[in-house]
């Protein structure tokens, strides 16, 4: 016994100061030491990914362009009621058109257009036609407005096109996720689109339809070539393992469109079947630029990644599993069930996870073989981000896709337990 | 090594339970693992394989299981051939190296398996899972899983498992070498009371001499595919029948000599040294033939008042003095041998001698084999 541990209070090192705190001083080193190794990709990672999903999940809500381009608008239809079905008072016209000239000597005008049209279209033609015209008017001199403006385009005259200014004015908006789950913001409230712009709900849902497919399939051609890769001899076994990663070391472009080559009506697939006779000439298959062209293509890509967290499951199930359980007189088919399968299923949950949550995010490949109907969310996502540019829009639609993953990740959690999950 | 078989086929047992006949064993279509194995076990023996890793052991009792087909040759189960049988129907019981508990399931649920697997009912199945827990004194841990046991814990229920469905023959592969030294023999015991109580046939394989001698009726000692000796322990220790058995069981003595001359059970050897001895020919046969003579450490005297007043001696310096407790141990330079070991027992009269001590030392004849080069 120490004398430092006879006295009631804290534990004490030798030279008289608290054991805790020398404990962590002479931690401190270590510690300081390993960040320092992992600073550079911590930076990385960072700079790289974490600023930029941040700054697209913000993207999602953020809506100030209306209210930089036009605060003293914004500011005038505080106390006009959009539901009265009458025109605001001059007051607005007055600090829109102060507004407008600003907006149009730096150009900003076109592009609140195009923001607005997002929301209703012939807004971008609105302003633009506006543009022209309202530069030459002078705010202090030329008033009233409202009557000019409403000669200068008949939009003006509306209520509705105020009321959409308004709606859309707060600087946080929830806007692109309604839009993401085909409704709108309107002035009165969360409305439903038009039917015939419902399509972005049964894309989620074709998505995840999909990748569950493109899952199971997985599942089902990966098991017995793991089964394989992990009981063959060694020898014979790698030889499997590099034809299992030969895709890997082909570029994904060349993989999918040689699938092109594949399924096409000329493809073939559809010329050895008619050549044997088995599908007539003017009856060939559709399995390109469809759900099949997308699944089947898909499946193919992503199987070395059920593949490999399988294989190496099976692996260290020892063959002496298999045999206790012959030797206690189980069938191989009892031996299998209810002995080999229960172990490797945390290979197949690792598989399913990755090929899952890989599938729900693919792009190039139901880009290239999945024509309109084998089109997954991304491909909605990548449209939105550079040919539409509703990048709020893009970035809502991302955001319930990285929601619906983590949920269905708890889900998975909760009934598989994630520490059944084994890569190796 | 020179007499192949001959032993062997001495050893037949009419209606035996577990029989070898003539079985080989290739993997590769070059070697064979198993030459020639001839075996013959009768109901309720405990028979131990022994021998160092590679001797054809393990792929011998796999062979018996069924995990393994034999290249040549027949096996017999009860006087029926069991080559075409496939393993889960030949019901032998099995006890492996590490066990094979199935992580994924209760000890009971391990037990009940093969239960479940024969389609026994529900109440019978928990009465004899019961009655084997109760067997191995396991009986409050079967809620438990396999990872939550210790070793030897998990050990006792493989054992279970391998007995709970009353096979008549069980097959243990090397089933404590994961074990501690104390475990160890305390497994020994009780896996030997178990198999006399049960009166099941036992195959036991393992590379622990101890092993095989305190729990075995009788030892196959397996060299290089073959079965070198297959005796009870004590003849094994004993009456070793080549050298290599000579060498492999217990501590060991050996010079190298001729035979000088040979006059019914005694022979006369002229070590390499030019000193001669006294031995008993077990395998050499002409005068001429080179020998290795085998002389058990605790059978050499150096008491002379012990020894035939007309019996060789041989001179020796001691090396070194070993006190180990219950017996003193003394390396000496005997004939050219610097590593040649005499025990004595620490006895109230026992001598200690010095290293550097000249003294004359002997043993009886019959002690002395005289086995192949």
């Amino acid at each position: 016994m120490t004398d430092a541990s006879q006295n009631a209070g804290p534990m004490l090192a030798a030279d008289g100061t608290p054991l805790k705190q020398s404990l962590a001083r002479s931690l401190r080193r270590q510690k300081l030491r390993a960040l320092m190794l992992v600073a550079p990709l911590l930076l990385f990672v960072m700079f790289s990914f974490i600023v930029p999903i941040a700054s697209m999940l913000f993207r999602s809500v953020e809506n100030s362009m209306v209210s930089d381009t036009l605060p003293l608008t914004v500011e005038a239809l505080q106390s006009w009621d959009s539901q009265s079905g009458e025109l605001p008072d001059e007051a607005v016209y007055d600090a829109f058109v102060r507004d407008m000239v600003v907006a149009i000597d730096n150009k900003e005008h076109t592009r609140l257009g195009s923001r607005l049209n997002y929301e209703e279209t012939g807004m971008s033609s609105l302003f633009r036609k506006s543009g022209r015209k309202l530069k030459k008017l002078d705010p202090e001199t030329d008033g009233p407005f409202k009557e000019q403006l409403i000669e200068i385009h008949e939009g003006w005259g509306k209520p509705n096109t105020w009321a959409v200014i308004k709606t859309h004015s707060p600087a946080v908006t929830n806007g692109y996720f309604l839009n993401a789950v085909d409704m709108r913001r309107t002035p009165e409230g969360a409305q439903s689109q038009p039917e015939d712009k419902q399509i972005l709900i049964k894309l989620f849902g074709r998505t995840l339809f999909m990748s569950l497919v493109i899952t199971g399939a997985c599942i089902l051609l990966a098991y017995p070539v793991s089964y394989l890769l992990a009981t063959l001899p060694m020898r014979v076994s790698n030889l499997l393992m590099i034809l299992v990663l030969l895709p890997f070391w082909t570029s994904l472009l060349v993989r999918t469109s040689a699938w092109k080559v594949m399924l096409q009506q000329q493809g073939v697939i559809n010329e050895t079947l008619v050549w044997l006779g088995l599908v007539a000439d003017d009856a060939r298959l559709v399995i390109i630029n469809n759900q099949i062209g997308t699944i089947t293509a898909m499946t193919h890509i992503l199987l070395p990644f059920m593949i490999l967290p399988m294989y190496s499951v099976m692996q260290t199930i020892p063959p002496t599993y298999t045999r206790a359980a012959k030797s206690m007189g189980a069938t191989n088919w009892t031996t299998f069930w209810r002995i080999y399968f229960p172990q490797s299923i945390p290979g197949i949950g690792a598989g399913s996870i990755l090929v899952f949550i890989l599938s729900i995010g693919y792009y190039i490949t139901p880009e290239i073989v999945g024509g309109t109907k084998g089109v997954f969310i991304s491909n909605r996502i990548a449209y939105h981000i550079s040919s539409s540019l509703n990048w709020g829009l893009a970035a809502a639609l991302g955001t319930i896709l990285l929601g619906v993953v983590m949920l269905l990740y708890w889900v998975y959690d909760k009934i598989v337990g994630i520490d059944n999950v084994k890569l190796g | 090594m020179t007499q192949q078989g001959v032993l062997l086929t001495d050893t037949h047992i009419e209606d035996a339970f577990v029989e070898f006949q003539r079985v080989q064993k290739s993997y590769d279509g070059e070697n064979l693992v198993v030459k020639d194995l001839n075996l013959a076990m009768p109901k309720g023996e405990f028979l131990t394989m022994l021998g160092p890793s590679g001797s054809g052991k393990t792929t011998c009792l796999m062979m018996l299981a069924g995990f393994e087909t034999a290249t040549h040759g027949e096996i017999l189960l009860d006087g029926k051939p069991i080559n075409n049988i496939p393993p889960h129907k030949r019901g032998i019981g099995m006890v492996f190296q590490n066990y094979a508990l199935f992580p994924h399931m209760t000890v009971a649920e391990n037990l009940a398996f093969p239960l479940e697997v024969r389609k026994l009912d529900k109440s019978t199945r928990e009465a004899k899972v019961k009655r084997a827990l109760d067997m191995v004194q396991m009986g409050a841990f079967g809620n438990r899983r396999p990872a939550q046991l210790s070793g030897g814990q998990q050990q006792r229920i493989a054992l279970a498992r391998a007995l709970v469905f009353e096979p008549e023959l069980v097959l243990m592969d090397e089933p404590l070498g994961a074990l501690d030294k104390q475990l160890r023999e305390h497994m020994q015991f009780e896996i030997t009371r178990l198999a006399h109580e049960l009166g099941i046939t036992t195959v036991y394989v393992t590379h622990d001499q101890t092993e095989a001698l305190t729990m075995s009726d009788r030892v196959a000692v397996f060299d290089d595919g073959r079965i070198q000796q297959l005796a009870p322990p004590d003849q094994l220790y004993e009456e070793p029948e080549n050298s290599f058995v000579a060498q492999f069981i217990g501590e060991n003595n050996t010079m190298e000599g001729v035979v000088k001359s040979i006059d019914g059970d005694t022979c006369l050897v002229q070590l390499d040294d030019g000193s001669e001895i006294d031995a008993v020919p077990i395998n050499v046969h002409n005068p001429g033939d080179r020998t290795k003579v085998s002389i058990r450490p605790e059978r050499v005297e150096f008491n002379k008042d012990r020894l035939h007043a007309d019996a060789h001696t041989l001179k020796a310096t001691v090396k070194e003095f070993i006190y180990m407790g219950d017996v003193f141990r003394f390396r000496m330079s005997v004939a050219g041998n610097d590593e040649f070991i005499v025990k004595t027992r620490n006895a109230p009269d026992a001598v200690r001698l010095q290293p550097g001590q000249e003294i004359d030392i002997g043993w009886l004849a019959k002690d002395c084999r005289a086995l192949d080069a």
